[in-house]
């Protein structure tokens, strides 16, 4: 990576919950142009470091930058899909309406979206396939429906680097399928992309690098060299059902 | 109809209606946002923290300013949320009881001051006493100024920052990725929510308050699924509560308006919940009824259907009683939807029922490949 700007550069992130350490001094460097995975058990921290990054959760510790430079400079640059069960999905606003709020930050202080907005998120909906529910009230879409929203939103930002939370969690197979299909599209077209994930079974075949996380950062670099057994083992302390398959197979 | 002429030419009615609607309003728009934000629990503790405000902003200045009182209202409703953030933030408590605290402690203090007030031979002090209940007959024309004057900086400050506030109201993690100053948007709506709730005290009360912010809100938020059309309902739901108040407290004599502004904004609301097209109980209920009968009538259907399959006669009447013993409840009611439908007749006069030749194609089309051909 010698001469190359890292997307993104991590450096020693700790972050504490009271007295528990949920990062602890974590070193990360993302190259440009890759589709990586952060991968690691329950309560490993994953969510804490895409919103460290972020500047959504401020670290008890360390630095963070975005293509070089802090993080407050770059936030044109980012663009972010948070958990689906973030929020509130009887608020009342459209399909639509959550994808063009992609644009606000871009529109500026008291400018309303007009039409150049809709049709970027009307584009955007397209994209993923919800065109025919762009009028639709949020709680009446379905789980994958609703992550296909918060991906057009992303989508609508037309950002460098993207941080998505979770985009699997709950949807059908379909749109884990379309959602991947989008997110190598973004690859291949130069994004750098940093995703939080847990089905290891899927992660060869979706992502290109891969951080193992377990409070503390086990390893990183391309899913070939560095999601080994051995390694995978140390990140999830033998308590992977995944890993436990197949070391049953190779018996 | 005279008695209304009569009040409606009456100039102070007129002001205090026009001060009790533009209060009304503010509350209930605003009060969508503490709605959808999960704040409508930090009205009540808000309207009552603010009591301390207003009697010692009376104790200091010796006056009866609304602005003065206002701002006193303002600082203590104010200090209040701050305590609550606070501690929830610091403490192992939660919200609710950090908000229990918080509430009953600032009424109690509030209500040890008004009495230290009322002891006092100051002038002018007769009136502190109906922010407990709120009394809009002593609105007088500067009260109403000022709360048209605040009312409508909410409203302006809202319609500037609309976007932002939707966007923080729906999404703050988003929000805050987007570079979008989060907290400041966040405080600065929380002040409006407090300040709509402050110009409210004089006419409504400490007490009951809350209800004008959460009761229009709830009630709107019933009839639409667009944020806009919310708000401007839930304005529209206060100012009529507060209109409605005015006159029927300014009509019947010592009728506070608090209680009867509360009251109708509580009918208001529980007819939207019983009655709302869509998120109403009764159409919900309805729509539920309606497709367990579409389910039992097919139900219904298929059983006839199998009972005459095998029959050279598919059209030999049944009695309806034998059906019960494949499990289904042949309630008269669901046979009279079917009638109705074309797809069985009553034949004989046991009740008997059979197939006709319409229900007899509904039937094949509906088991469709469930049989063998």
């Amino acid at each position: 990576m010698d001469g190359v700007i890292p997307a993104i550069k991590v450096e020693d992130i700790t972050v504490a919950y009271r007295e528990n350490p949920v990062l602890w001094d974590v070193d990360l460097e993302v190259p440009p142009g890759v589709l990586m995975a952060i991968v690691g058990p329950n309560g490993a921290g994953k969510t804490t470091l895409l919103k460290s990054i972020l500047g959504l959760v401020r670290p008890a510790a360390g630095r963070v930058f975005i293509k070089g430079e802090p993080l407050s400079r770059q936030r044109r640059l980012i663009g972010y899909v948070p958990q689906r069960s973030s929020v509130d999905w009887d608020f009342p606003t459209t399909a639509l309406d959550v994808v063009m709020m992609g644009r606000y930050s871009e529109l500026g202080w008291f400018r309303r979206p007009g039409r150049r907005e809709r049709e970027l998120a009307m584009q955007a909906l397209e994209r993923v396939g919800m065109t025919d529910f762009a009028n639709r009230q949020i709680s009446q879409l379905s789980g994958g429906q609703q992550q296909r929203v918060f991906l057009a939103r992303a989508l609508v930002q037309d950002s460098e680097i993207y941080f998505l939370d979770e985009p699997f969690a709950g949807v059908d197979v379909t749109t884990e399928k379309a959602i991947v299909a989008i997110l190598k599209e973004l690859r291949d077209r130069g994004r750098t992309l940093l995703v939080v994930h847990h089905d290891l079974s899927t992660l060869a075949e979706y992502f290109d690098w891969v951080l193992l996380l377990n409070v503390r950062a086990i390893a990183a670099g391309p899913v070939a060299t560095t999601a080994t057994p051995e390694l995978l083992a140390m990140t999830y302390g033998g308590r992977s059902a995944y890993l436990m398959n197949q070391g049953g197979a190779e018996h | 109809m005279d008695a209304l002429t009569a009040l409606l030419s009456d100039f102070t009615v007129r002001t205090v209606m026009l001060g009790c609607a533009l209060l009304g309003f503010t509350a209930g728009a605003l009060g969508v946002f503490a709605l959808l934000r999960r704040q409508s629990l930090l009205g009540d503790a808000i309207s009552h923290a603010a009591l301390p405000g207003v009697a010692i902003a009376f104790l200091l200045s010796g006056s009866r300013d609304p602005l003065v009182l206002v701002l006193g209202a303002l600082a203590s409703g104010w200090l209040g949320t701050l305590l609550v953030s606070a501690i929830t933030r610091s403490t192992r408590l939660r919200e609710d009881s950090a908000l229990g605290i918080v509430l009953s402690v600032f009424f109690g203090v509030g209500l040890v001051i008004l009495v230290i007030v009322n002891r006092l031979p100051t002038a002018g002090k007769a009136g502190l006493s109906t922010f407990l209940f709120g009394n809009a007959s002593t609105m007088l024309t500067r009260d109403v100024w000022t709360i048209c004057l605040l009312g409508l900086a909410c409203l302006c400050c809202l319609a500037l920052f609309w976007k932002e506030f939707k966007l923080i109201s729906f999404d703050p993690q988003f929000a805050a990725s987007t570079g979008l100053p989060e907290r400041m948007l966040d405080t600065t709506l929380t002040t409006l929510i407090v300040l709509a709730i402050v110009i409210g005290l004089q006419a409504v009360g400490v007490v009951l308050m809350s209800a004008l912010v959460v009761a229009p809100a709830a009630a709107a938020r019933q009839f639409s699924d667009k944020l806009l059309n919310v708000v401007l309902l839930g304005g529209l739901f206060g100012a009529l509560s507060g209109i409605g108040g005015a006159m029927l407290s300014a009509s019947v004599e010592k009728l506070p308006t608090g209680p009867v502004i509360v009251v109708l904004a509580s009918v208001l609301t529980l007819l939207a919940i019983l009655l709302a097209p869509h998120r109403g109980l009764l159409p919900d209920w309805l729509r539920h009824l309606a497709s367990r009968r579409r389910i039992e009538t097919r139900r219904i259907l298929q059983a006839l259907y199998r009972l005459v399959e095998s029959d050279p006669d598919p059209f030999r009447p049944h009695d309806p009683n034998a059906l019960h013993a494949v499990g289904l409840k042949t309630a008269r009611s669901t046979l009279a939807v079917m009638v109705d439908l074309g797809w069985v007749e009553y034949s004989g006069e046991r009740g008997w029922v059979r197939l006709t030749a319409e229900g007899w194609e509904e039937a094949r089309r509906s088991i469709g490949g469930e049989l063998p051909a």
